[in-house]
């Protein structure tokens, strides 16, 4: 599904991460762990055609990304949800309206049932948000639209980049359970996090597979906490 | 060609959601609006200036190319005769159509401008104008130059190509003028209108990354700035354009205004040529306003 081959990506001269290979089979469920400034985030975006590779090769639902036109990044963008620490919303628009955001361009907003939005505000806890503009929402809430916006379309691939980084323990466990149910329904996770505590309270629900991030490397791939 | 495409057709569709995707700014807008009436105002001045003098250029040349005139100077118990000599030629002259000699009244009224209205007009030495009109086929201008130095030694032909090829000329440059005019008005707008276009772009790149965040295309975001932006300079160029026909409209009249002003405007047909304007502007603004969106595109990507 997402498959990197020692993969290498620098910056401004700097080698941010090298040699990095690892794959996210269909319905798998991963952690990407390691220091502040690791390259947890440079990974992610690499994982969904945000970046390119300066070496090596990454793999897109079979095809090499370094191949896609930015139109093909779009469709393969569409295929995965990604959930930003610091979330992005349009401001302008109400949190209904950015939930079905990918909806809205890919064209399929016609044909979104209004149903299904109210059941995925419930399922995130947002009803009674739906009109709120995003300013209004507090760091849990916009965690849960990021959330909701990122699974709407039913994309194979949920990547989270420092989902609970802005909210308090609780609502960590709850945004961690909508994580885990999304991976039972058959979707891939990658939750980019460096709290450990987070990984042992999910790896009580579901098999996770844990990468660690260390000196420009993925250490322990395939180990587990 | 792809995002030509899309864009053309959620120009003519509309597609709501997708204006709503993109915040409204204002001061881009209200430039692209002010922009657009501006230069769609100047445009029809520009339009009615080359338009007018292409029809000054037509009617000096095909008109004025059929007029000739004869000067009989000559002394005053002479004149008389030698007209009627110069009048007895023309009669047999192929190519003239009418000739007339002036009488004092209309030679007074010629000279009136100058000399007032009161001039005693006989008693100046004033030669005695004969007017020709030319048939289709035209005279024999030289041909009749020998003949009227043979028989009539005071008269002097003047078929008017000595000062009506410069006016003709003059004219024809006047409407070249109004053109690359009408083209530099089109081109500032299309300067203008990118420049707003890329403030625009630039000022919503947050929301650029969230569109492609979600899946969305350059053809799909490009299209949201694109149909605003020429919706907008539509809009402006038809104000533009409907105060600037108002404006001509309302010039004097061409016996009031006279002169050099004579003529200037529209007339027939012509009045349709300005309602052009609108959709040339729109037109400017959905080429300039694609370029800017792929450039900034590219450039973000």
């Amino acid at each position: 599904m997402i498959e990197f081959e020692n993969v290498a990506y620098s910056y401004g001269g700097g080698e941010l991460l090298s040699d990095i290979s690892v794959k996210l089979a269909p319905g798998s469920f991963h952690f990407l762990t390691g220091p502040s400034g690791s390259g947890k985030t440079t990974l992610m975006k690499l994982c969904y055609g945000a970046l390119l590779p300066t070496a090596g090769h990454v793999s897109l639902f079979g095809n090499d990304v370094r191949s896609l036109s930015r139109d093909d990044i779009a469709m393969v963008r569409r295929r995965v949800g990604v959930v930003h620490q610091d979330c992005q919303f349009l401001n302008h628009l109400p949190v209904s309206e950015n939930i079905s955001l990918p909806l809205t361009v890919s064209g399929r907003q016609e044909g979104a049932d209004n149903a299904d939005l109210a059941e995925l505000l419930s399922w995130v806890g947002l009803s009674n948000r739906a009109s709120a503009l995003p300013p209004e929402l507090s760091g849990g809430e916009r965690q849960r639209a990021a959330l909701a916006r990122a699974v709407i379309m039913s994309p194979d691939v949920v990547l989270a980049d420092e989902p609970t980084g802005n909210v308090d323990w609780e609502m960590s466990q709850r945004l961690l359970r909508l994580l885990v149910e999304l991976n039972k329904m058959g979707k891939t996770v990658l939750i980019a996090t460096h709290d450990l505590g987070l990984i042992r309270a999910t790896k009580a629900q579901v098999q996770a597979r844990v990468l660690r991030i260390a000196n420009r490397r993925i250490q322990l791939a395939g180990a587990d906490l | 060609m792809r995002m030509l495409r899309i864009a053309l057709m959620a120009l003519w569709n509309g597609d709501r959601q997708a204006d709503r995707v993109v915040p409204r700014s204002g001061f881009t807008a209200q430039l692209t609006l002010f922009a657009a009436a501006t230069m769609a105002f100047l445009a029809v001045f520009a339009l009615a200036l080359s338009l007018a003098s292409g029809r000054l250029a037509h009617m000096w040349g095909q008109e004025l190319a059929r007029t000739a005139t004869i000067r009989v100077v000559a002394p005053v118990d002479q004149r008389a005769a030698q007209t009627e000599a110069a009048l007895r030629i023309l009669e047999t002259t192929r190519g003239v159509q009418t000739a007339r000699a002036l009488t004092d009244v209309e030679q007074q009224e010629l000279l009136a401008p100058w000399f007032g209205t009161e001039l005693a007009i006989d008693a100046l030495p004033v030669p005695r104008l004969i007017e020709i009109i030319e048939d289709g086929d035209g005279m024999d201008a030289d041909g009749l130059r020998l003949r009227l130095a043979a028989e009539v030694p005071g008269a002097v032909l003047d078929n008017h190509s000595r000062w009506r090829a410069p006016l003709v000329k003059a004219a024809s440059r006047l409407k070249l003028l109004g053109w690359i005019s009408t083209l530099l008005i089109t081109a500032t707008m299309a300067a203008m209108v990118t420049l707003a276009a890329n403030a625009a772009l630039s000022a919503n790149a947050q929301v650029i990354a969230v569109l492609r965040l979600v899946g969305a295309t350059d053809g799909y975001i490009a299209q949201a700035f694109i149909r605003r932006f020429t919706l907008r300079a539509l809009t402006g160029a038809a104000a533009g354009t409907t105060l600037g026909m108002l404006a001509i409209l309302l010039l004097p009249s061409t016996e009031d205004a006279g002169g050099f002003l004579t003529g200037l405007g529209f007339q027939g047909w012509h009045w349709l040529v300005p309602l052009l304007v609108p959709f040339l502007a729109g037109a400017v603004a959905f080429a300039a306003t694609g370029a800017a969106a792929r450039r900034t595109l590219k450039d973000l990507a």
